[in-house]
């Protein structure tokens, strides 16, 4: 009996040494220990052995079973592995092939720098206001401290839609919408659409403006240089230099040109800014008296400043644009850039 | 406006720097957008004088000369006749690069050497003599270059003169305001006048009818003149400048426009009938024919100089072609007068007509800067036309302006305003710096009044700015301005953009912006109705192009242009949208409404090219997808998309319009064959597009939490046949009106023709959804409600059970 039961281990693990895949371990496993397996068999069969010898042949008996219950353990487990190092051994894809994509848009660059602006000032506390592009002369100029045959209507050459209506050249109309609806304190920014009849490398007949307002009382041309600088180290960067150069607009006074040092060349002078070394970028100034006037604002109290920049000048100097035409060609080779 | 620092320096004496000047003027709001050097093109010419001429050997019509520099003595083939021994030329030398496109080398001229070239004035770019060389006067230093000589070296300024700064235009303006700067000493020429003629009473009146329109008008008489170049070194001046040399008389009257900013005009006084001058308005309709050849109908309230009968000038404009200065004027009339700006403003407008004397005239000039300017150009005119000047002068002053006022400033106020921290002190000595005339009645104030041409400085504020621009922007310290804290910032029109700008592009749209204007046909291409208010766009008075004419009431046919031309780059797959305001005309009121629009575009492949994608093309059920995901994102939950086919630029039979209530908030589909073709689009398009305020009243940023059920769900699937025409929606809303709570969901998984299915029908095959809230469902209780909802379906929709 002993003697079997032996010659059971021994083929056991002969067969188990020589089973190659995970079906041939598990027929070993039925083979021996399964419902009709020669141990399984021979254990039901110790009942017919003596009592005496019952219990020696029983514990190697089950000695036995449980070898190669571990066995057959031990077998799947290496035969898993074995089957996953070849399974990770075969190269069924190319890695190097693109992804599968779902294609994505993009945001207009006019649209994602007007928004980045608008961003700056509404975290500063300036509130966003639209107005309509369609104006009325009364807004767009005469409020504006700019008469019928004032000589700075020439700045601006206008698209009318009748003697009255026009469309609107700045953004500064809604300016003084705002202002005669509302009393001051004021800090608003509005950004929009405006026209001039002018098409060129530089110049298209409909771009974008953002134009900023902030009155109080005790507001300085000070804190107007304060308020540009920290923009302009928001949008380019914080070493951007800049300066603040005199210059005109009827609706403000005294006024300025923001120049930032040219970000292409650095300041050295080159195509880009003409070799001055500075990029022209903003517009600004104390808000006129004649303009608070016409709103109902009393300007011995009051003081304020106006600023105003072309989102399409800023766009093209952040990405190197050359031509602003672009912008509005609409072509997905331009648009899929940004 | 171009300075040359040649002519500055007649009244600056002072040497500066050019770039320091530059610069400077920059930084006072005078803006040197370029600075142009002029001279290099006569480098390697010098002056010489011809010392001996003998026969060239070999050639009948060359000489043989040796000129001296000077220095050396060389020897230089010619072939001009006039050539003499004595004679003081101009030499160019080996290395010259002549105007006239010569370029100098050593060289043998028919066996003779030649080290230079004896020049012309046309082969100096200076004149248009042909007849021999240029002989230069014989006090000319021999060897100094001929541009030193000749003044031809000269730096110009392009500067940008900002409109409330007419003063600026002119030479001596801009020597004053330099001198104010630089805090120098301004040097004015003195002339003397000698009026050796007859009166000018005797010959010429002048009579101001509309002395609202002209002020002030000055005039002299210069006799016996001889038309002819004026001296070379004015000629470089006005070219330098932009304006071409003509002869001494234009030529100096433009000389004095330039130096001076006065605006003068020179008749010729044999054309002035009855020796008269009227300046009056035009009479309706009246035509006149201005010295460039064009008859011009005058506007109304144009202010004309006539004669004893007819017009002669365009006030302040243009002369006219019937008093002009022609080769044989020999008596000259000048006239010097102050209009009224906003006068000539508009009628230069108005005829579209601008000139150095309009520009300058309608910004404003110095009325006490008239006569000088007129005595100054008698006197240029007598020396350099040989001419008598007069007696007397004409001084036409009906309507005497106001002398400026002072102005009452604060040293606090400009303080306040400026965040400067100036002394009563330090701003009397700006303003003194700029001529005005100071007073201070206390220690706060000063009482200012502005020299006659500074007529921009009226109010205080006016001052402060004189007072920050000459103290300097960059001395005014950086502070930051203190407010209350505001959390009124929020902006739901902004957020609301954001939200679907950010799905547009994640559903892969490129946005685009096009110009809010577009041609007529592009709308009339929409096939909107009559009565459509989109079908009559807003047309613009003065378009740059037809193309961009009227202001576009849909942004529809900008994507299909922009389509187009994607197209022709070859471009596979297009998706597009336009977040932008339409214009709407809307009777009774000037202003039309702009609402704004969400339009969206697709065409080509859904996907672009990829290896592994299908390369399936966009239709229908893309587009809709679009806006449903749109609505769905801003949850905007009760719309209905109906099929009434209103829009009719899309098929009529693939679109949807879509409402929510009773409104109509906007379209879908497949573009219209007649519109593709109209757009000359060769694929299939969809497109849609939204009403965004509607969008902006529906929407909500507002989510309240359901709780959802854990029970396990149980799902069943119903295949149906059903006629080919009957709509899915039909089982849709057959669903609806089954109320079982235990059934949460319907969707349709499949729909298919052909196969097995008889022509004519379709298989739709539905899977829905069933579950409790608080238990599981057995098998035997959902059969029984699913039982009971086909029977439902197919009595509701005359749909069979597929078997």
């Amino acid at each position: 009996m002993e003697e079997t039961l032996n010659k059971i281990r021994d083929a056991s693990i002969s067969d188990l040494h020589n089973a190659a895949s995970e079906s041939d371990i598990y027929q070993v496993k039925s083979k021996y220990i399964g419902r009709s397996g020669s141990l399984t068999q021979l254990i039901k069969n110790l009942i017919t052995i003596p009592a005496e010898q019952r219990a020696v042949v029983g514990k190697l008996a089950n000695e036995i079973k449980k070898s190669i219950e571990s066995g057959v353990e031990d077998a799947l487990k290496a035969s898993r592995e074995r089957k996953k190092q070849q399974d990770m051994g075969r190269v069924d894809i190319d890695v190097t092939l693109p992804g599968r994509c779902l294609p994505l848009g993009r945001r207009h660059p006019v649209t994602q720098v007007t928004d980045e602006i608008v961003a700056v000032f509404t975290e500063l506390g300036f509130q966003m206001v639209e107005g309509p592009e369609i104006e009325l002369d009364f807004f767009n100029f005469e409020a504006l401290n700019i008469p019928k045959d004032h000589p700075a209507r020439d700045m601006h050459d206008t698209f009318y839609i009748s003697p009255e209506v026009l469309l609107r050249t700045h953004t500064s109309p809604v300016q003084i919408r705002t202002m005669q609806q509302t009393r001051p304190p004021l800090r608003i920014i509005c950004p929009g659409k405006v026209y001039r009849c002018d098409s060129d490398v530089s110049h298209t007949p409909m771009f974008h403006q953002i134009e900023g307002l902030m009155v109080d009382e005790g507001i300085s041309f000070g804190d107007l240089k304060g308020l540009l600088t920290l923009f302009i180290h928001r949008i380019f960067d914080e070493k951007t230099s800049l300066r603040f150069r005199p210059s005109f607009f009827p609706f403000t006074e005294p006024s300025a040109e923001v120049d930032i040092r040219c970000v292409i060349c650095r300041g050295k002078g080159c195509r880009v800014c003409k070799g001055t070394g500075w990029l022209e970028i903003l517009g600004c100034g104390m808000v006129q008296p004649a303009v608070f006037r016409n709103v109902g604002y009393d300007p011995e109290t009051t003081t304020g400043f106006a600023f105003g920049l072309g989102v399409e000048r800023v766009t093209m100097l952040k990405y190197g644009i050359n031509d602003i035409r672009l912008f509005f060609e609409n072509d997905l080779r331009f648009l899929s850039q940004f | 406006m171009y300075l040359s620092i040649n002519w500055l320096q007649d009244f600056i004496p002072q040497e500066i720097p050019v770039q320091d000047l530059a610069d400077r003027l920059t930084m006072s709001g005078i803006e040197v957008e370029e600075i142009i050097r002029t001279g290099s093109e006569w480098d390697n010419v010098v002056v010489g004088e011809i010392l001996e001429i003998t026969r060239h050997p070999n050639a009948e019509k060359l000489q043989l000369a040796k000129v001296t520099t000077g220095e050396k003595i060389l020897p230089i083939v010619c072939g001009a006749p006039n050539i003499a021994v004595g004679q003081h030329i101009a030499l160019a030398v080996e290395g010259a690069q002549l105007p006239g496109g010569m370029t100098i080398k050593k060289s043998k001229i028919r066996g003779e050497i030649s080290e230079g070239m004896i020049c012309s004035e046309p082969e100096l770019g200076l004149g248009e003599d042909h007849s021999g060389i240029m002989v230069l006067p014989p006090d000319a230093p021999l060897g100094m270059p001929l541009a030193r000589y000749l003044k031809l070296s000269d730096t110009i300024f392009n500067l940008g003169i900002t409109p409330n700064r007419a003063d600026c235009l002119s030479v001596v303006g801009l020597a004053r305001e330099i001198a104010a700067l630089f805090g120098i000493p301004l040097q004015l020429p003195q002339y003397r006048l000698e009026e050796t003629g007859d009166a000018i009473d005797t010959r010429v009146a002048v009579e101001i009818a509309d002395a609202d329109l002209c002020p002030r008008y000055t005039a002299r008489l210069v006799t016996g003149l001889t038309v002819k170049p004026s001296p070379l070194w004015m000629q470089r001046r006005l070219v330098n400048c932009g304006i071409r040399a003509i002869n001494n008389l234009v030529d100096i009257t433009n000389y004095i426009l330039l130096e001076w900013g006065q605006p003068l005009h020179a008749f010729d006084y044999s054309f002035i009938q009855d020796g008269k001058i009227i300046v009056r308005r035009a009479a309706r309709g009246e035509k006149f024919t201005t010295l460039d050849a064009i008859a011009r109908e005058l506007p109304d309230n144009a202010l004309m100089i006539c004669d004893g009968r007819r017009p002669v000038a365009i006030a302040g404009i243009m002369g006219g072609e019937n008093s002009g200065i022609l080769p044989a004027t020999d008596t000259v009339l000048i006239e010097s007068a102050y209009f009224t700006p906003h006068s000539i403003a508009r009628t230069s407008r108005a005829l579209n007509l601008k000139t150095e004397a309009s520009l300058r005239f309608e910004k404003g000039i110095d009325i006490n800067g008239v006569l000088p300017s007129l005595h100054r150009a008698a006197q240029l005119m007598a020396e350099f036309g040989c001419g008598k000047i007069a007696r007397g002068c004409i001084d036409a002053y009906p309507a005497k302006l106001a002398p400026p006022r002072p102005v009452r400033l604060s040293v606090k106020k400009t303080n306040a305003v400026t965040g400067l921290s100036l002394s009563q002190q330090d701003v009397t000595s700006v303003l003194e710096r700029l001529h005005m005339a100071t007073q201070a009645p206390d220690a706060d104030t000063l009482l200012a009044t502005a020299p006659s041409f500074r007529y921009d400085l009226n109010e205080p504020i006016d001052l402060i700015e004189e007072i920050a621009r000459l103290t300097g922007y960059d001395h005014i310290p950086v502070t930051y301005p203190r407010a209350a804290l505001s959390g009124n910032t929020k902006n739901r029109n902004l957020k609301l953009a954001g939200i679907i700008r950010d799905m547009m592009i994640a559903r892969g749209f490129f946005e685009v912006i096009n110009y809010s204007f577009c041609g007529p046909e592009h709308i009339a291409g929409m096939r909107f109705a009559g009565e459509d208010a989109r079908s009559t766009p807003l047309p613009i008075l003065n378009p740059l192009a037809s193309s961009q004419s009227v202001m576009r009431t849909s942004i529809v046919p900008s994507l299909l242009l922009n389509l187009q031309e994607n197209l022709n780059n070859k471009s596979s797959a297009i998706k597009l949208f336009e977040l932008s305001r339409v214009f709407i005309q809307q009777s009774g009121s000037p202003q039309p409404q702009e609402p704004r629009r969400l339009a969206g575009l697709m065409a080509g492949m859904q996907q672009g090219e990829g290896w592994n994608l299908q390369n399936a093309m966009v239709d229908f059920y893309d587009i809709k997808a679009a806006v449903e995901s749109l609505l769905q994102m801003l949850r905007i939950r009760d719309t209905r998309f109906l099929q009434d086919g209103r829009e009719p630029f899309l098929h009529p039979h693939k679109m949807l319009s879509i409402y929510a209530g009773d409104h109509c908030i906007g379209c879908l589909g497949e573009v219209h064959p007649d519109v593709l073709e109209h757009f000359d689009v060769k694929v299939p398009a969809y497109v849609f597009e939204l009403d965004v305020d509607q969008l902006a009243k529906l929407w909500s940023d507002a989510v309240s939490f359901a709780p959802f059920s854990r029970q396990p769900a149980i799902l069943r699937d119903i295949a149906l046949i059903v006629d080919d025409t009957v709509p899915a929606e039909k089982f849709f809303s057959a669903v609806a009106g089954f109320k079982n709570k235990l059934l949460t969901d319907m969707k349709i998984f499949d729909s298919f023709r052909g196969g097995t299915i008889q022509p004519g029908k379709k298989s739709l095959a539905f899977r829905v959804k069933f579950q409790s809230n608080d238990r599981t469902l057995t098998d035997a209780e959902v059969n029984k409600i699913h039982d009971r909802l086909v029977a439902h379906l197919v009595q509701a929709t005359g749909a069979e059970l597929r078997q």
